[in-house]
C-alpha cells in the first residue's frame, strides 16, 4: 500500500473500507457505496482545489468501488491530474487507475500519453519505470503506436539505470505480443542481442524474454544470441553459488535466467560452430554432474530449482537429439527421479522420458527402466501419474518386451480408473497389433481385452480383430476355438457377441470336427446370448445363423425353426424382421450352390493404416500423438511385421485384384464417397471399412448381411458376370449388353411404351414417339431402392456401321438419384438410312459402393419408322407385283408362339406401324399391311402378307420391299412376334 | 408436493432445514445458497430452478425461506404455503428474525411437523395449531380434551374449537387496502388497482354463525332490481364497487356465495383475513403529484413537485414520503420545501420529503435544485418515476361493510349484543408518477 509507504494513511480509505466490511448485507453495501460516491461528487465537484493527498484519498477510494464491482463513471479527470504530480504515490496512484480503469478510446487517453511522454523523458527511473509499467498494464494499440518507438531507444540507451531497463524490456514484450506489426526491432536488434552481456542479471533476464519472443518470429535475425547465450549460461553454470549474490536463490546460481536460457536455446538447432557447441555440451554435463551431488540445502526451493533447470536441459537435449552420451545421461538421471519421493518429479520424468523413448539413441536406455514404470503403473496414487506411466509403457514398446508390455497393461486395465480406460484399450489394441509376433497371440489379447473391458473397446478394436482375423487363414482355425471357448462364459460381454458371431459364423466350420463344438453346439452357444443383445447384435447374430446354414446344412431346421419364431419373424423392430424373413426365404428357397455363393467367406480386407491408431491420434489431439511417433509406428511395423506386413502394405494391389466384388460390396463398400468415373485408383475403391466415419452400427451390419444383397447384386449383373473380374477393370468398360436384350428388344417391336428393363434396383421405363424419319423417346429410371445412386451415367452408342445409319442425341441425366427417386432422359433419334441393329444404352453407378454396369439394347427398331399407307386391293396388288425380285421379298414360315387370336394379331399388326388393309386378300383369315418406312436418304415402302394356318398352328409371313435388307429385316422382327 | 424446506439467515447459513422427501438431497440446501443467496447477480425470480430442482423462496427482512422441490407442484400454493407459514411463525414468536428463529428452532420444527405432512400442506390456521402446539409447558390433558383435539382438528370445523366462551361478545373488522398506481407527467393514469384484504379479529362465544355483507355492484344490482324502482338508480351509482376477483379464508361456505353471492361462514377464534380482492374500476386516488423537471445545461437539474390531497377535508392522511429519485452524479442538492421535511439521502440517491399529516383537499409543494458533475458517460439520465408512501382513513376501492350479522342459536346473544368495531385504512403500494 501507498499509505503505508508514506506514513500518511488515508485513513478516510480505511474506514471507507472497513465500514464495507461491516456491511451485513448487499443492500447496505450499496446504500454505503452511494452516500461514498455522492461525497467524493461533492468534493470534487467543489470549488476549492483539493490538494494533492485529498485527490488521491478519493481515487483511491473510487478503485476500490470500481473493484468491488460498481461502474465508475468520474473521476478520471482527477487521476489525470495526479500523473502530474511530484509526489511518488500520487502519482503511483495515478497511474494505477489509468492502467485499470481508462478504456483505450477515451478522450482522455491524449493527455495520459502527455503525462507518460514526460515522465519518459524525466530522468527521474522511478517516474520512468512507473510510465512503462502503466504503457505495459495498457498495452493498447495506442499506447504500442505512441511509444513503439521510443521504448526501444530507452532499453539500449547507455545512460539507462539497470531497472529501467527491465522494465522497458518487459513493456517492449507486451507491446509486442499485442501488436507486431508496430514493434519493429531494425536497427535495435543486435544492441537488444547485446543486452545479454549485460551485467546485471535483471536486464539479461527481462531481456532473455523478449530476445525468446522475438527470435520466435524472426530466427535469423537473432541468431547470433546462440553464442551468447551459450557463453553466458556456462558462466553461470559453471559459477560458485556465492558469485552471484542476489541471483542465487538457495544454493542454486540465477535458476529461472538459466532456465529461460535453456529455453531460448530450444528455439535453434545445435549450433554448428564446434567450440560453441563444446562449451554447450560441457554446460548440459556440469547441470547433469551438479544432479548427482548431494543437496546444498533440505529446503524444497532449492530441489524444486535445481530440477527446473536439470528438465529444461533435458530438454533442450531430446531437442538436439544428436549427443548418445548425453540422452544416455539424461535418461539414467530421469529414472532415478522414477522412484523419488516426489510425485511431481516422477511425473515430470515419466513425461520427459516419453520423449526420450522416440529417440533412436536413448531408447533402448528407456527400456531399461521397464520394471520401475510397470511398478509405477501398478502403484502411483495420482491418476494423471499412471496416466503417464501408461504413455511411456507405449512409447518404450517394442519387439522384444511387446508381450510383457501388453500383459501388465492388460492386467493394470482390470483395476484402471474409467477416466483412461478407453485410451487404455486402445494402446493395447494397437500394441497387440503392432508387435504381434503370432496372431493367436493376438487374438488371445484382444478377447481378454474385451473381457476385462468390454465396456472401453470401441468398435474400432473389434472390427479391428475381425479384420485381421479373416486376413490371415493361419488364425481362424485357432480364432474360432477361442472365440467359441470365451463364449462358454456365463456373462459375457456384448462385443464379445459381436466377434463370436462374426468369427463363428465365418469359421464355424473349422472346430466343428470336435464333437464339444459340434455345430448344433455352437449354434446354441450363440443363440444362448441372443435374447441379451441389443439390437444391432442381433441382427448380427441372424446373419450368422443364416451363414450357420450354409456351413452346416444339418443344422437348417433348427436355425429355420428360431427364424421362423414370433419373436424374429414379427419382431418390432424393422430390421430385425427384415433379415429374419429374409433369411427364412433365402434358407428354403435357394439351392445349395446359390446358397454357398451368396453365403460365401468373407474376402480379405484390403490393409490400410490401422484405423485404431487414428482414433487414438483423434482422441488425443494432434499433439499428443506426434507424427513422429506414428511414422516410428509405421516404420516399427514394417521392420517387425517382417515379410507378413510389409507384404500388406506393399500387396494391397495384389489383394485388391483377387478380391472377388461382388463380395466387396458386402463389405461396406457402400459407403464409398462417389468415386469420379475419371480414373478411380484401385486405393479409393479398397476402403478401410472401419475409418469410415460414417459407419455405424447399424450401417455396418447391414453391409455384413450377404444374403439379399448379393442376390440383389448379382441378379443385377445378370449370368454373364463381369465382375468376376478386378473391379479396377470392371469400373470403366462397359458391361456387354445382356443376353436377354434381345428378347427385351422384340417386346417393343410392336409397342411404344412400357417397362424396358427391371431388376432389384433399377426400373427403366421407356416412353416413345416417332414422325416420319424422327423419334424421341423418353427413359425413365427410377431407383427401387432406399439408397442412393451415385456417378449415374447412361451413354447411348451405334455399334458398328449403325453410326452411319442412326443419328442419336442424348441429353445427359443428374448423376444422382435418391432412394425411391425417378430421372428422366429424352433420347432423340433421327434415321438416316434403313439399319438393322439396335443402339446400346450402357448404365453405370454406384449402389452404396458397388459399381453397377448393365447394357440394354435400345428399342429403336426399323419398323418405328413406318409410315402406314391406306390402300384399295388392286393398288395392292398392282404395287405387290411389282416388287417381284425374288431379292426384293423375304418370307418365312414358322410354328406360332402365341395363341392365334384374330384380335391379337390385329393388334400386333396395328402396333408394326402400318396400315392393316381390310377386304384385299381374297382369304379373309390372312393380313395384308402396308407401309413406307422413312428414313432421310430414301422412302422404303413396304408389303407384308400374314397367312395364319390354324390347324398345323404355323404362321407364312412374306414381306416385300423396294430395299431388300428392310425386307429381311423386318421378316426377322416380326417372326418373333407371333 | 414440498420436497423440503428451508429456512437461511442474511448470510446464506442454515437455520431450519427440513426434508419431506427423498428426492431431495443435502446439496439441495447448498445449491440454494449459493445460486440464489450468494449469486453475483441479484436474484429477481422468487422460483428458481438448479439442476432440475426447484426452490421457491420468500425473503422476510433478512430471512430467506426456501420450499424445494423436483416435482411439478402448483407454485401458487407453495407460495401460499409459504406466506401461511409466515404468519404462523409471526402468530407464535412475533417478528421474523434470526434471532427470533434461533431461539424457536424446536417450536418451528414442530410447527413444520404439523403443517406439512409428507410435502403436503395441513391445517395452518394459527388458532387450531395453537390449541395443540403450544409455547408453555401445560397439564396434561385429559382424555376427553384430546379426543375433543383430535375430533376438532379432523372434523368438518377445523378452523374452531367449540365451547368457547367470553363475556363480551366482541368483533373488530378492518378493511386494509392498498392502491397502485403508474401516472403519467401529464396526469394520465396509465395503471391502476387495489388490492385489499378484509381481516377480523372475533371474540366470540359458542359456534356463531355470522353473514358479512359489503356494496359488491351484483349483491346491490340484484336487490335493486328485486326491491323498488326508486332505489335502483341510486344503488347503481357511486355506492357500489366492481369487485375484479376475490379469495375467501376457508370458513366462508364457498356454495353460498356462488348461489347467492352472501358471506356467510362460522368464523375462527382470534385474528384471520376473511377475504382478499382486488379492484380496477372507479379508483379514488388519494393523491396526485404534479413533477416539474428542467434540466439546465449540463450540470443543473431543478425539480419541482406539487402533491395534491384529493378526498374529503375532514379526514386526515397519514405517514406521507415523496421520493424524488436523483441522478446518479448528482453532487450537490438544495431543497425548499412548504410544509414537512426534506431531505437528500445519498445512499438512496433520492431526495426524500416526509409529511407527518395532511387534510383533504389541500396541496404542498417543494422546489429542489440539484447540482451534476459532468461525467464522460454519453448516457442520458433515464428519469425514473417520483413515488409515493401514505395512510388515508378510507377504502380507496370505494367498498363499505354494509352489515356483519352473527347468529347463535344455542347460546342467548344475539347480534344487537356484539360489540362490532369497523375500520378502513388505505396505505400506498407501488405508488408512482413519472417525471
Amino acid at each position: 500500500m501507498p499509505a503505508v509507504s508514506k506514513g500518511d494513511g488515508m485513513r478516510g480509505l480505511a474506514v471507507f473500507i472497513s465500514d464495507i466490511r461491516n456491511c451485513k448485507s448487499k443492500e447496505a453495501e450499496i446504500k454505503r457505496i452511494n452516500k461514498e460516491l455522492a461525497n467524493i461528487r461533492s468534493k470534487f465537484k467543489g470549488d476549492k482545489a483539493l490538494d494533492g493527498y485529498s485527490k488521491k484519498k478519493y481515487v483511491c477510494k473510487l478503485l476500490f468501488i470500481f473493484l468491488l464491482g460498481h461502474d465508475i463513471d468520474f473521476g478520471h479527470m482527477e487521476a489525470v491530474n495526479l500523473l502530474s504530480s511530484n509526489k511518488y504515490t500520487e502519482k503511483q496512484i495515478g497511474y494505477l487507475f489509468i492502467s485499470v480503469l481508462v478504456n483505450s478510446n477515451s478522450e482522455l487517453i491524449r493527455l495520459i500519453n502527455n503525462a507518460i511522454k514526460n515522465d519518459l523523458s524525466s530522468r527521474n527511473p522511478t517516474f520512468m519505470c512507473l510510465a512503462l509499467h502503466c504503457i505495459a498494464n495498457v498495452g493498447s494499440r495506442e499506447m504500442a503506436e505512441a511509444f513503439a518507438g521510443e521504448i526501444p531507444r530507452i532499453l539500449v540507451a547507455g545512460d539507462t539505470m539497470d531497472s529501467v531497463k527491465q522494465s522497458a524490456a518487459l513493456c517492449l514484450l507486451r507491446l509486442y505480443k499485442t501488436s507486431p506489426d508496430l514493434v519493429l526491432m531494425g536497427e535495435w536488434t543486435s544492441r537488444v542481442v547485446h543486452l545479454l552481456n549485460d551485467q546485471h542479471m535483471g536486464v539479461v533476464t527481462a531481456a532473455i524474454s523478449l530476445i525468446t519472443c522475438l527470435s520466435q518470429k524472426n530466427p535469423d535475425e537473432f541468431k547470433t544470441c546462440v553464442s551468447l547465450a551459450v557463453s553466458r549460461l556456462s558462466r553461470i553454470v559453471s559459477s560458485a553459488s556465492t558469485d552471484l549474490q542476489d541471483y542465487t536463490y538457495y544454493f542454486v546460481p540465477a535458476p529461472w535466467l538459466s532456465c529461460k536460457l535453456l529455453r531460448l536455446l530450444q528455439c535453434y538447432p545445435p549450433p554448428e560452430d564446434g567450440a560453441v557447441k563444446g562449451r554447450l555440451v560441457e554446460c548440459l554435463e556440469t547441470i547433469l554432474n551438479k544432479a548427482q551431488e548431494p543437496p546444498k540445502s533440505k529446503k524444497v526451493q532449492h530441489s524444486n530449482a535445481k530440477n527446473a533447470i536439470l528438465f529444461e536441459a533435458i530438454s533442450l537435449i531430446i531437442h538436439y537429439d544428436s549427443e548418445p552420451n548425453l540422452l544416455v545421461r539424461a535418461c539414467n538421471q530421469l529414472g532415478q527421479f522414477l522412484q523419488h519421493r516426489e510425485t511431481n518429479l516422477r511425473y515430470l520424468a515419466l513425461e520427459s522420458m516419453c520423449t526420450l523413448a522416440s529417440s533412436e539413441f536413448s531408447h533402448e536406455a528407456v527400456k531399461t527402466h521397464i520394471e520401475t514404470v510397470i511398478n509405477a503403473l501398478k502403484t502411483e496414487r495420482d491418476v494423471s501419474v499412471r496416466q503417464r506411466a501408461a504413455d511411456l509403457l507405449y512409447a518404450m514398446c517394442d519387439r522384444s518386451n511387446a508381450k510383457q508390455i501388453v500383459a501388465e497393461m492388460l492386467s493394470y486395465l482390470e483395476t484402471a480408473d474409467y477416466s483412461i480406460r478407453e485410451e487404455m484399450v486402445l494402446k493395447v489394441a494397437i500394441l497387440a497389433e503392432k508387435y504381434a509376433v503370432d496372431y493367436s497371440w493376438y487374438v488371445d489379447t484382444i478377447l481378454n481385452l474385451i473381457r476385462i473391458a468390454g465396456d472401453y473397446v470401441s468398435e474400432e478394436v473389434w472390427y479391428r480383430v475381425i479384420q485381421i482375423v479373416i486376413n490371415r487363414d493361419d488364425v481362424q482355425g485357432y480364432a474360432a476355438k477361442t472365440v467359441f471357448e470365451a463364449l462358454q462364459a456365463p456373462a459375457c460381454h456384448e462385443n464379445m457377441v459381436k466377434v463370436g458371431g462374426y468369427i463363428l459364423g465365418e469359421f464355424g466350420n473349422l472346430i466343428a470336427g470336435d464333437p464339444r463344438s459340434s455345430p448344433l453346439v455352437q449354434f446354441n452357444l450363440l443363440h444362448s446370448k441372443f435374447h441379451l443383445c441389443s439390437v444391432p447384435t442381433r441382427a448380427l447374430l441372424l446373419s450368422a445363423y443364416i451363414k450357420f446354414i450354409n456351413l452346416f446344412p444339418e443344422t437348417k431346421s433348427t436355425i429355420q425353426e428360431v427364424l421362423r419364431s414370433d419373436s424374429q419373424i414379427r419382431n418390432s423392430d424393422v430390421e430385425l424382421q427384415q433379415r429374419a424373413v429374409e433369411y427364412l426365404k433365402l434358407s428354403s428357397i435357394a439351392s445349395t450352390d446359390v446358397l454357398a455363393t451368396v453365403l460365401e467367406e468373407m474376402p480379405p480386407f484390403p490393409e490400410r493404416e490401422s484405423s485404431i491408431l487414428a482414433k487414438l491420434k483423434k482422441k488425443k489431439g494432434p499433439g499428443a500423438v506426434s507424427v513422429n511417433e506414428l511414422e516410428e509406428g509405421k516404420r516399427e511395423g514394417e521392420l517387425n511385421g517382417g515379410g507378413e506386413r510389409g507384404g500388406d502394405n506393399s500387396g494391397i494391389a495384389a489383394s485388391n485384384a483377387s478380391t472377388p466384388s461382388p463380395s466387396a460390396d458386402l463389405l461396406g463398400l457402400r459407403t464409398v464417397p462417389p468415386v469420379t468415373a475419371a480414373a478411380p485408383s484401385a486405393g479409393s475403391l479398397l476402403v478401410d471399412v472401419f475409418s469410415e466415419a460414417g459407419v455405424n452400427d447399424d450401417g455396418f451390419l447391414r453391409d455384413l448381411e450377404p444374403p439379399t444383397e448379393s442376390s440383389d447384386s448379382l441378379l443385377a449383373e445378370g449370368p454373364g458376370d463381369s465382375d468376376s473380374a478386378p473391379p479396377s477393370a470392371v469400373s470403366e468398360d462397359p458391361a456387354p449388353p445382356l443376353p436377354e436384350s434381345n428378347e427385351l428388344l422384340n417386346k417393343f417391336v410392336c409397342k411404344n411404351n412400357g417397362v424396358l428393363f427391371e431388376n432389384q434396383l433399377l426400373q427403366i421405363g421407356i416412353k416413345s414417339e416417332y414422325r416420319q424419319n424422327l423419334g424421341r423417346m423418353y427413359l425413365f429410371y427410377g431407383n427401387k431402392t432406399s439408397v442412393q445412386f451415385v456417378t449415374f451415367t447412361t451413354t447411348v452408342t451405334c455399334p458398328g456401321e449403325l453410326q452411319s445409319q442412326l443419328n442419336v442425341q442424348t441429353k445427359t441425366v443428374e448423376p444422382l438419384i435418391e432412394g425411391g427417386a425417378q430421372v428422366q432422359q429424352v433420347i432423340n433419334i433421327e434415321c438416316l438410312t434403313d439399319f438393322l441393329e439396335a443402339p446400346l444404352l450402357n448404365i453405370k453407378f454406384r449402389y452404396g459402393g458397388a459399381l453397377q454396369n448393365l447394357t440394354l439394347k435400345l428399342p429403336v427398331t426399323i419398323n418405328k419408322f413406318f409410315q402406314p399407307t391406306e390402300m384399295a386391293s388392286h393398288d395392292f396388288f398392282q404395287r405387290w407385283k411389282q416388287l417381284s425380285q425374288p431379292q426384293q421379298e423375304a418370307q418365312k414360315i414358322f410354328k406360332a408362339n402365341h395363341a392365334m387370336d384374330t384380335e391379337v394379331l390385329k393388334a400386333k399388326l396395328l402396333g408394326l406401324g402400318m396400315a392393316l388393309l381390310e377386304n384385299v386378300d381374297p382369304n379373309p383369315e390372312n393380313f395384308v399391311c402396308a407401309g413406307v418406312i422413312q428414313t432421310k436418304a430414301q422412302q422404303v415402302g413396304s408389303l407384308l402378307r400374314l397367312e395364319p394356318n390354324a390347324q398345323a398352328q404355323m404362321y407364312r409371313l412374306t414381306l416385300r420391299s423396294s430395299k431388300d435388307t428392310v425386307s429381311q429385316r423386318l421378316c426377322e422382327l416380326l417372326a418373333e412376334q407371333f | 408436493m414440498i420436497g423440503g424446506l428451508f429456512i437461511y439467515n442474511h448470510k446464506g447459513e442454515v437455520l431450519i432445514s427440513r426434508v419431506y422427501r427423498d428426492d431431495i438431497g443435502r446439496n439441495a440446501v447448498d445449491a440454494f445458497r449459493v445460486n440464489v443467496i450468494h449469486a453475483r447477480q441479484q436474484v429477481r425470480s422468487p422460483v428458481t430452478n438448479i439442476a432440475r430442482t426447484s426452490f421457491f423462496h420468500v425473503k422476510r427482512s433478512n430471512i430467506w425461506l426456501a420450499a424445494v422441490t423436483k416435482q411439478n407442484v402448483n407454485a401458487a400454493m407453495v407460495f401460499e404455503f409459504l406466506y401461511k407459514m409466515c404468519d404462523v411463525m409471526t402468530a407464535y414468536f412475533g417478528k421474523i428474525s434470526e434471532e427470533n428463529i434461533k431461539n424457536n428452532f424446536v417450536l418451528i420444527y414442530e410447527l413444520l411437523d404439523e403443517i406439512l405432512d409428507f410435502g403436503y400442506p395441513q391445517n395452518s390456521e394459527t388458532g387450531a395449531l395453537k390449541t395443540f402446539i403450544t409455547q408453555q409447558g401445560i397439564k396434561g390433558q385429559t382424555k376427553e380434551e384430546q379426543s375433543q383435539i383430535t375430533s376438532q382438528v379432523t372434523g368438518q370445523i377445523g378452523w374452531r374449537r367449540e365451547g368457547i366462551k367470553y363475556r363480551r361478545n366482541e368483533l373488530f373488522l378492518d378493511v386494509l387496502e392498498s392502491v397502485n398506481l403508474l401516472m403519467s407527467p401529464q396526469g394520465q393514469v396509465l395503471s391502476a388497482h387495489v388490492s385489499g384484504r378484509v381481516v377480523m379479529k372475533s371474540y366470540l362465544s359458542g359456534m356463531p354463525e355470522c353473514k358479512f355483507g359489503m356494496n359488491d355492484k351484483i349483491v346491490i344490482d340484484k336487490q335493486g332490481k328485486g326491491g323498488t324502482t326508486d332505489d335502483a338508480g341510486k344503488s347503481s351509482g357511486k355506492q357500489s364497487i366492481a369487485i375484479d376477483d376475490c379469495t375467501f379464508h376457508q370458513c366462508v361456505r364457498l356454495s353460498k356465495f356462488d348461489s347467492e353471492r352472501s358471506i356467510s361462514f362460522i368464523p375462527p377464534d382470534g385474528e384471520y383475513e376473511l377475504m382478499r380482492y382486488r379492484t380496477t374500476k372507479d379508483i379514488i386516488l388519494p393523491f396526485r403529484v404534479i413533477p416539474l423537471v428542467r434540466e439546465v445545461g449540463r450540470t443543473k437539474l431543478e425539480v419541482k413537485v406539487v402533491i395534491k390531497s384529493n378526498f374529503k377535508p375532514s379526514l386526515l392522511a397519514q405517514k406521507i414520503e415523496v421520493r424524488i429519485p436523483t441522478p446518479l452524479n448528482t453532487s450537490g442538492v438544495q431543497v425548499i420545501c412548504m410544509k414537512g421535511k426534506a431531505k437528500y439521502k445519498a445512499s438512496e440517491n433520492a431526495i426524500v420529503w416526509k409529511i407527518k399529516r395532511m387534510a383533504g383537499m389541500k396541496e404542498s409543494q417543494i422546489s429542489a435544485e440539484i447540482e451534476l458533475l459532468p461525467t464522460n458517460d454519453k448516457k442520458k439520465w433515464a428519469r425514473p418515476p417520483i413515488s409515493m408512501n401514505f395512510e388515508v382513513p378510507f377504502a380507496p376501492s370505494g367498498l363499505k361493510v354494509r352489515y356483519l350479522k352473527v347468529f347463535e342459536s344455542k347460546l342467548n346473544y344475539s347480534d344487537h349484543d356484539v360489540i362490532k368495531w369497523v375500520r378502513y385504512i388505505g396505505r400506498s403500494g407501488i405508488y408512482e408518477t413519472r417525471c
